[in-house]
């Protein structure tokens, strides 16, 4: 293998809805094997962006491939073996077992009455252990701890056995210990199955840390590439206004301005 | 796993040997009493002793218990599909205003013709067009339901509009009873008390193929039903073309509570209790098991209540929509308290 194969490449894109754009000239390339974080302020589009690139809404315009071919040109199913999604809406039914939550995830793959062959079974299985859920596989998700659950759609996601797994915010109200577990278990995915993993955050510094690649919303640069390299740019710097937060490049955190303004 | 389906396989076979011997039951009992060796031998099609035994069985309590299995059974499937549908618990034939839009199609066919031209209608009303008008009533009122449903995600605001409805169609139909005949007004309130009873084997037929295409319908959702559990977005993410399947189970549902309540009018809470008591016994969200032990245990429990209804060797039968309301609510408010949320 030469280069890595892109799963994932945008160019040009605008997102938003028909009566409003929300954000345009967006670019990246996210390779197998690496790991991509979103960030921006509230209300600057990831969480649209990431609905454009599930194909949850339609672009306003621009290009965005999937393993090469344009998002468009798939069918249901066929999009469906591609990307899968880890969404911040709850679960329609919380009465579902663990076990059924990922088993749905092998439905691309599954008859027209959606019976789990042999090898479905096995990726269930692989999921399960993968991501730890074992012991919890006939608790119903209702009983589960936020951390849990966001453990269970990882492992649906896994099971659906897509190059491009997309996570909105799979974060958001964890506390620090398992913020950390979920995303350097993003990173042992990509890493041990060569997926590549998109999602959004507002962990900007846990992003630096652990992030192949990072995408920074903000509606003029929209600036995208190694953590290392944006900071050099000075990237951050520019996210938020200067007078509560400031960046400090040598640290890679953000840091609160203690002087009065 | 293997644990599961073998109690999956024990309930059903419970379910269905519990089925069979209401069902034999519900036939021996009504206003005449024929001893129960001579009600099996009907059933079985050999002749009884009293030739008259025999035509009350097969003309009479046979159909009758045959259109109980089917309205039963079919009530709770077009409940189990609306619940997950609307991703609401509560939701169901009757909640949702579905069985309203009947009662406003059958009124509007029943009672609107003295309306619009004072001339009585009710001459050129059969059943098939009175099942018609009550389907076309339900479907628009669900298409309706619907719409609003894409725009409203809360389900609380569903369940209110739903009520809504209810209320609309109720006025309506109030408007078209306070000018139509008395003749009319009586045709219409014996259809709104709700019966199983007076379907002849042709009426029966046309009430059995049509619960059979909605079920058949529901069999080839069955795998997007279950997506939708997940929620419509991930269903999407799974590869479910959500328009096409929203239609199939809004279909399904229509054909179903449709059919239904045009020709045994409306009967409440099979549809909104029986998956919730079903999903007790099985513990499992899975529609492949759930779809038919919802039809099981609905055709079931309307038969008993239908029993219930005939008040043994009495020649009253009281009006089954009564009795399924006082058996429901407190069904459901037992579950609500036990269980102090209705999960789906």
């Amino acid at each position: 293998m030469s280069k890595p194969q892109s799963n994932i490449s945008v160019k040009n894109l605008s997102i938003g809805y028909a009566a409003k754009t929300v954000s345009d000239n967006i670019n990246f390339d996210v390779a197998q094997g690496e790991l991509c974080a979103i960030i921006g302020v509230n209300g600057i589009g990831k969480s649209t962006l990431l609905r454009t690139l599930g194909n949850l809404q339609p672009l306003i315009q621009g290009e965005l491939k999937i393993q090469g071919t344009a998002l468009k040109d798939y069918d249901h199913n066929g999009l469906a073996q591609k990307i899968s999604l880890v969404l911040t809406e709850p679960l329609a039914s919380k009465n579902l077992t663990v076990l059924e939550v990922i088993a749905l995830g092998r439905q691309p793959y599954t008859n027209w009455i959606g019976s789990l062959s042999h090898e479905d079974k096995r990726k269930v299985a692989h999921s399960l252990a993968t991501l730890e859920l074992d012991e919890f596989k006939l608790r119903k998700c209702h009983e589960l701890s936020d951390g849990q659950l966001q453990r269970v759609l990882i492992a649906r996601a896994m099971a659906q056995d897509t190059p491009l797994i997309l996570l909105d915010e799979p974060t958001t109200h964890l506390d620090l210990y398992h913020k950390v577990q979920i995303l350097k278990l993003l990173k042992t995915l990509v890493q041990n199955h060569q997926k590549s993993i998109v999602f959004t955050t507002h962990e900007i510094d846990l992003a630096i840390q652990l992030c192949d690649k990072i995408l920074i919303l903000d509606n003029k640069e929209n600036s995208f590439g190694q953590p290392c390299e944006l900071i050099a740019q000075g990237a951050f710097t520019r996210l938020f206004p200067n007078d509560m937060v400031r960046f400090d490049a040598k640290t890679g955190a953000f840091k609160v301005n203690k002087d009065p303004n | 796993m293997k644990r599961d389906y073998h109690t999956y396989r024990l309930w059903f076979v419970i379910l269905f040997l519990t089925l069979l011997s209401v069902f034999v039951l519900n036939i021996s009992l009504g206003s005449v009493s024929i001893p129960f060796s001579e009600t099996l031998n009907a059933i079985i099609g050999r002749p009884t002793t009293t030739g008259s035994w025999y035509y009350i069985i097969v003309n009479y309590r046979l159909p009758k218990a045959l259109t109980t299995i089917l309205v039963g059974g079919g009530l709770a499937v077009s409940g189990l599909l609306m619940q997950t549908l609307f991703r609401n618990p509560l939701a169901g034939p009757f909640v949702l205003g579905i069985s309203s839009g009947a009662s406003l199609g059958a009124a509007l066919l029943l009672m609107g013709g003295s309306l619009l031209s004072g001339i009585t209608t009710i001459h050129f009303v059969n059943d098939v067009s009175l099942a018609v008008a009550a389907s076309l009533g339900s479907f628009l009122v669900l298409v309706v339901v619907m719409i609003v449903a894409n725009r409203v995600r809360d389900t609380m605001t569903l369940l209110i509009i739903g009520l809504m409805f209810g209320s609309i169609t109720a006025a309506i139909v109030s408007v078209l009873a306070y000018f139509s005949s008395a003749q009319q007004l009586q045709r219409f309130i014996f259809w709104s008390y709700g019966s199983v009873g007076n379907l002849s084997w042709a009426q029966l037929a046309i009430l059995g193929s049509i619960v059979f295409i909605g079920l058949m319908i529901t069999l080839a959702s069955l795998k997007s039903l279950n997506a939708f559990l997940l929620g419509e977005n991930y269903a999407k993410s799974l590869g479910v073309s959500l328009k096409r399947s929203r239609f199939q189970i809004i279909v399904a549902t229509g054909l179903l509570a449709g059919v239904i309540t045009a020709f045994a009018g409306p009967i409440a809470f099979v549809g909104l209790a029986v998956p919730h008591l079903t999903r007790q016994l099985f513990n499992t969200m899975e529609h492949r098991i759930l779809v038919p032990a919802v039809f099981l245990y609905g055709a079931m429990l309307l038969l008993l209540c239908d029993i219930v209804a005939q008040l043994p060797a009495q020649a009253e039968v009281l009006p089954i929509n009564a009795i399924t309301s006082i058996i429901g609510a407190p069904v459901v408010i037992w579950l609500l308290v036990r269980k102090r949320k209705l999960f789906f």
